[in-house]
């Protein structure tokens, strides 16, 4: 069943007077518990597709259905209030808020639930349990190491269980040995946690981690390369 | 972490900077609750008595200075709907240096605590005071504070009146203290025996400076004055009758229009900590602009951002006037005792208490705004 299903999907920009096409009309269908990387140049408007499925931004033309729901129709609130129980986003350079702890980032997406504070708390520790940090609980950012503040991130975007994780270049910030665990551990959640992950990526050696590629340029889907 | 910590750990992102500027916003309301309660303590007629509501004072009514006679009394006495007539004078005067400033009132002694019947004297001492022509009662608080038991002599050197002997200095026989009840404000006059006064000075004998009349229903107060106003209108000794409320707190106001000054020195303190505050936040902001784009990503909406901005900021300046407000009562208590020989009442109330609370919320409404109008953010 498909979890994402994109059809004629469009997405212009308006910079200045001109007008730059980014997205050309794309439609592709992806299913439940899938694992999928998206490749392709710079500007091949890979992350802009990805930004239109995690629901941060509205298609110029067609439509993008995620969970049986139509997000060109929702609002801004409502696309807010979808994102907080459905998509979980993973960021190149982890965007982990500086002032506070671990447990305290990874607990952030659960201040928009209605969970007492100790079911927040008990949540967020069993995340940091799943990435492997559960020792670095009370420790800020800027006292891990990159790696381990992308499992952070990664707690952080599983906290609130959405069946969808986005990832946006998940370790074009990581050494090789180190991305190479947080692939596995995406892995984990793909196969153990039956997430369904989209990850944009140029590395090819982290899109041999994902069950299809899709290699994208000038706004197109150019082959299936899986 | 509930909200509001998050909020918290978000203030304290730079720690010296919000330090600094909670003590700013804590100096503004320290201030704000000083100033405040000293324009109270002006607007309301200071503190010397709690004006009673049934009792009117007849003064004269061109000037304070003019001296009003003695023989108005009984007129007074006369006038429908008055109870009793007493009267006093302002006798000035410096207790050993002019830091020592009281009041110090001539008065008959038994009338005096009749018409004052709400402050409690020993019977025997106020006996005294009305049989001891050189007799003197000071308040409780400031005997204790002068170090004065009964049977001191007191002197005083009169800057207003002189003996018949051209002497300025009067010495009192202290034969006794008054004081109020707990749940009212205390006395702060000294009185001395208006027989000897009158008797002794230089000049102005059989001349009052006030009368305090009482009466039986407050409701007639405008027309009882009234009538009394009119036993003088032609005489040489117009007089103008008020509420003791009424005439205390014009007397403060002689210093001058102290709300409007107090206003003034709030508004420029209050405008100040705006731009030096709004200009910390606006930077504050902009450093942040990439971890809101993260809240809202993860499911933040516009709202709930907002919310957490304009919360941090009234969470600060609730903090910063929770603190100014505690430490203005601290200063109250360290400065109030002396404030009080000279304005009366010093005692922060609740209005006052709440109006700096009502204050923070508006400079976090105001500060967030200037915020929202900058350009760029």
């Amino acid at each position: 069943m498909a979890v994402v299903s994109c059809k004629g999907v469009e997405k212009t920009f308006i910079k200045g007077k001109e007008s730059v096409e980014v997205l050309a009309g794309i439609s592709l269908e992806i299913e439940a518990g899938d694992f999928l990387a998206l490749m392709g140049p710079s500007g091949s408007g890979k992350t802009t597709l990805l930004n239109l499925i995690g629901g941060l931004d509205h298609p110029s033309a067609g439509s993008v259905v995620v969970g049986g729901q139509s997000l060109a129709e929702m609002s801004a609130r409502q696309l807010a209030k979808w994102r907080a129980a459905n998509v979980g986003f993973i960021f190149q350079f982890y965007n982990l808020l500086p002032v506070l702890s671990a447990q305290r980032n990874v607990e952030l997406p659960l201040l928009l639930t209605a969970l007492s504070s100790k079911q927040r708390q008990a949540n967020a520790a069993a995340a940091l349990q799943i990435v492997g940090l559960a020792d670095r609980a009370r420790h800020k950012p800027g006292e891990l190491s990159g790696g381990q503040q992308q499992r952070v991130a990664i707690a952080r975007a599983i906290v609130a269980d959405p069946g969808l994780l986005v990832c946006d270049e998940p370790t074009g910030d990581l050494d090789r040995e180190t991305a190479d665990e947080i692939l596995k551990l995406l892995e984990t959640l793909n196969g153990e946690y039956g997430k369904t992950i989209i990850m944009v990526t140029h590395d090819p050696k982290a899109a041999e981690h994902a069950a299809q590629v899709l290699r994208m340029d000038k706004g197109l889907l150019v082959e299936d390369a899986a | 972490m509930s909200r509001l910590g998050f909020m918290w750990a978000n203030l304290f992102r730079r720690p010296v900077r919000t330090w600094l500027t909670l003590v700013s916003v804590l100096i503004a309301f320290l201030l704000f609750v000083l100033l405040r309660t000293v324009s109270h303590a002006f607007s309301e007629g200071g503190g010397f008595g709690e004006p009673g509501i049934d009792r009117l004072v007849v003064s004269p009514k061109y000037s304070i200075i003019d001296p009003l006679p003695i023989s108005a009394l009984q007129q007074i006495a006369g006038v429908d709907g008055v109870l009793a007539v007493t009267h006093a004078d302002w006798f000035g005067g410096v207790y050993q240096d002019r830091a020592n400033f009281f009041p110090k009132y001539p008065v008959e002694p038994i009338p005096h605590f009749e018409m004052y019947s709400e402050y409690l004297i020993d019977p025997q001492q106020l006996e005294a005071f009305a049989n001891t022509r050189t007799g003197a009662v000071a308040p409780a608080a400031m005997a204790a504070k002068y170090g004065w038991k009964v049977g001191d002599k007191i002197p005083i050197e009169g800057d207003i009146w002189a003996k018949k002997d051209g002497s300025r200095n009067w010495e009192f026989d202290l034969v006794g203290t008054y004081a109020a009840p707990e749940d009212l404000q205390q006395p702060a006059v000294f009185l001395l025996n208006h027989a000897y006064f009158d008797e002794a000075r230089e000049v102005g004998e059989g001349t009052v400076g006030w009368f305090t009349v009482r009466i039986a229903d407050t409701g007639r107060a405008a027309e009882i004055a009234n009538a009394i106003d009119a036993l003088f209108t032609n005489s040489l000794n117009p007089t103008r009758t008020i509420t003791e409320a009424e005439q205390a707190r014009q007397f403060m106001q002689q210093i001058g229009d102290i709300e409007l000054m107090m206003t003034g020195i709030l508004a420029a303190v209050f405008f100040t900590i705006l731009l030096l505050t709004g200009n910390t936040m606006a930077q504050a902001l902009r450093e942040r602009v990439p971890e809101l784009a993260v809240l809202k990503t993860i499911g933040f909406s516009d709202g709930a951002v907002a919310a957490l901005v304009l919360g941090e900021a009234l969470l600060l300046c609730a903090v910063g006037a929770l603190l100014g407000t505690a430490a203005a009562f601290g200063a109250a208590a360290v400065i109030g005792p002396g404030l009080e020989e000279a304005i009366g009442v010093f005692e922060i109330n609740g209005v006052t208490v709440a109006s700096a609370l009502g204050v923070s919320a508006l400079l976090g409404l105001v500060r967030l705004s200037i915020v929202d109008a900058l350009p760029e953010r």
